[in-house]
């Protein structure tokens, strides 16, 4: 099995050899070539990942961390080794650092439910920022509620890009913790986050980083962050759906109180009491996803075989020819940074006359694949005074010719509509 | 351009021409003054929001105000509504909201259903796109349920 090496070959970047890994490229949608371009909600899985999954069933499947016989051993390194893939991936200090959990939500979720939940106090504050998923906006508000502690948002300017001039009052000697996104899912914006942990910590705070639309697509690196807790989803990374990862620093994960509990999450457990494993099979209660996890460190093989920099370089390319052919248009706004050089690869746009789902609909006819809605940002998305937009999201596999099938797709989309 | 020839494929289906008419030029959408029964629908999945006002009198539906934002079938739907409504016994309404309910979901709605729905049966293309039937019911479930309310009264 390919999972049994940790260091990562290279390759030439070469959008064409990588559309050839990528077997759901070849088919049609609507009797069109399939023009993939929702890879903010999700992005599609080369066969080297497929391939990881079917090996691990076929060859290797067996509960982790218990057996004495061959399987069980073959499927416990191959699960811890792809825990290391990952905590090399992002430059962790420790591979135990790097929690298992289901995506980005639920490593959110448990960071609520266990380190705010043991150190914010009433007259505290949190303090996130306007343009977060409703993933990093919920957890706290209903941690503000229950604790009578106080949730604050940092604004950004027309353009989306944060005020941190501003920050520094809003940021005070009440915030533990101060929670943002890397990237924005719907403005593209990518956040200071090293600025914002200087703040943070200036003021005895801890940083979350919701980073499920930045791990996929640039280099990350923990501690060039400065970060406390940072979480992502493996599926937004040629990943398989079903798991994701809570990085957070050893000395905050080893104080937090467990999340769920059960078997492998304890050292000892007698009909009285019980205490708790080491990291991170403290935050692992139960059989966990183990194939997925080995999965998951198949794709970030696959990344790190074509390096980020290129993965983040290929993209913003890409993003910087999308956002001059999409403005030539002249009836198509974009929302978040207009400077390409500001932004990732997620461009939400409205178009002067056609409603997001009537386009999302038309482009779907043509082989097209966009997201239509409110991306699971309602207050942000509002704030643009708009109920929905839509949005376009590229990775490794995107073309500049795909990106021309979309604009050639709103066009024929106008004519359609002003028949 | 056409439908097919731009690779649009069933896209006349989901917008007759009926449809793109409504959705062009919205009926009934003057505020009533002093409504009897005055809501807000909207749909959490796309943000699409209507503002519904009637008028009953004598137990039938003497003025009607529909307005909001949303794509071409919720906008066309909520317009179509609106023109079946204006004159109708809250019985005739229910019975219609009912028939267009079970037109959405491809179920069988009899020739005197079709008779007073008219127009309304393009409304049946939704069918082939199912994630945007919801689009075409919002309006027409608020009302229901409103009206069933304001009834109860």
């Amino acid at each position: 099995m390919s999972d049994s090496t940790s260091t990562a070959r290279s390759r030439v970047f070469d959008v064409d050899a990588i559309r050839a890994d990528f077997p759901i490229l070849k088919r049609k949608v609507n009797g069109q070539d399939l023009v993939y371009l929702d890879n903010a909600a999700s992005s599609q899985k080369p066969s080297h990942v497929i391939q990881s999954l079917v090996d691990y069933y076929e060859q290797t499947n067996s509960n982790v961390h218990r057996g004495v016989h061959t399987l069980s051993i073959e499927a416990t390194d191959a699960y811890e080794m792809a825990r290391t893939k990952v905590a090399t991936f992002i430059n962790a200090p420790r591979s135990e650092e790097v929690i298992w959990t289901r995506n980005t939500s639920e490593s959110l979720n448990l960071v609520a439910a266990t380190w705010a939940e043991a150190n914010v106090a009433e007259g505290d504050n949190i303090v996130i920022t306007a343009m977060e998923h409703h993933s990093n906006i919920v957890p706290w508000q209903q941690l503000a509620f229950k604790k009578g502690a106080e949730l604050r948002y940092l604004s950004h300017n027309d353009d989306g890009v944060i005020d941190l001039a501003g920050a520094g009052s809003v940021i005070d000697s009440r915030t533990k913790l101060v929670s943002a996104t890397h990237m924005s899912n719907v403005l593209g914006t990518i956040n200071p986050i090293a600025e914002l942990a200087a703040m943070a910590h200036e003021v005895g705070a801890v940083i979350l980083v919701d980073a499920a639309q930045s791990v996929p697509h640039m280099p990350v690196d923990v501690q060039a962050l400065d970060a406390d807790f940072l979480c992502f989803s493996a599926h937004k990374m040629l990943g398989p759906t079903g798991i994701g990862v809570l990085w957070g620093r050893y000395e905050l994960l080893d104080a937090m109180p467990p999340y769920m509990f059960g078997g492998d999450m304890i050292l000892e457990v007698t009909y009285e009491d019980a205490n708790w494993n080491d990291l991170p099979y403290k935050f692992e209660a139960g059989t966990p996803n183990i194939a997925d996890a080995i999965a998951t460190g198949a794709a970030v093989d696959y990344l790190s075989e074509l390096g980020m920099d290129n993965v983040w370089k290929h993209e913003q390319e890409l993003t910087a020819y999308a956002m001059e052919q999409i403005l030539s248009m002249g009836n198509v706004k974009v929302l978040g940074p207009q400077d390409p050089a500001l932004r990732g690869g997620v461009i939400s746009f409205i178009h002067d006359t056609i409603h997001p789902h009537d386009l999302g609909t038309a482009l779907d006819q043509q082989g097209i694949a966009i997201r239509t809605g409110h991306h699971c940002a309602m207050p942000l998305v509002r704030s643009f005074d708009v109920v929905a937009a839509a949005r376009a999201s590229f990775y490794i596999y995107n073309t500049k010719s795909e990106v021309d099938a979309l604009v050639n797709g709103i066009s024929e989309t106008e004519g359609y509509f002003s028949r | 351009m056409t439908g097919g020839m731009s690779g649009l494929g069933d896209m006349d289906e989901l917008y007759e021409a009926i449809i793109l008419d409504h959705y062009r030029s919205p009926r009934n959408t003057a505020t009533v003054e002093e409504p009897d029964i005055d809501l807000e629908v909207n749909n959490p999945f796309c943000g699409d929001e209507f503002h519904i006002q009637l008028k009953v009198d004598d137990d039938s539906v003497s003025q009607v105000g529909i307005t909001g934002r949303g794509c071409a079938i919720s906008q066309a739907s909520a317009s179509l509504l609106a023109e079946l409504v204006k004159g109708k016994s809250a019985s005739e309404v229910e019975s219609a909201v009912d028939a267009v309910r079970r037109l959405l979901k491809g179920e069988e709605i009899t020739h005197a259903e079709a008779d007073i729905l008219g127009d309304i049966e393009a409304l049946g293309g939704v069918r082939k796109f199912p994630v945007r039937i919801k689009c075409a019911l919002l309006s027409w479930v608020g009302l229901g349920d409103a009206l069933q309310d304001h009834l109860a009264k």
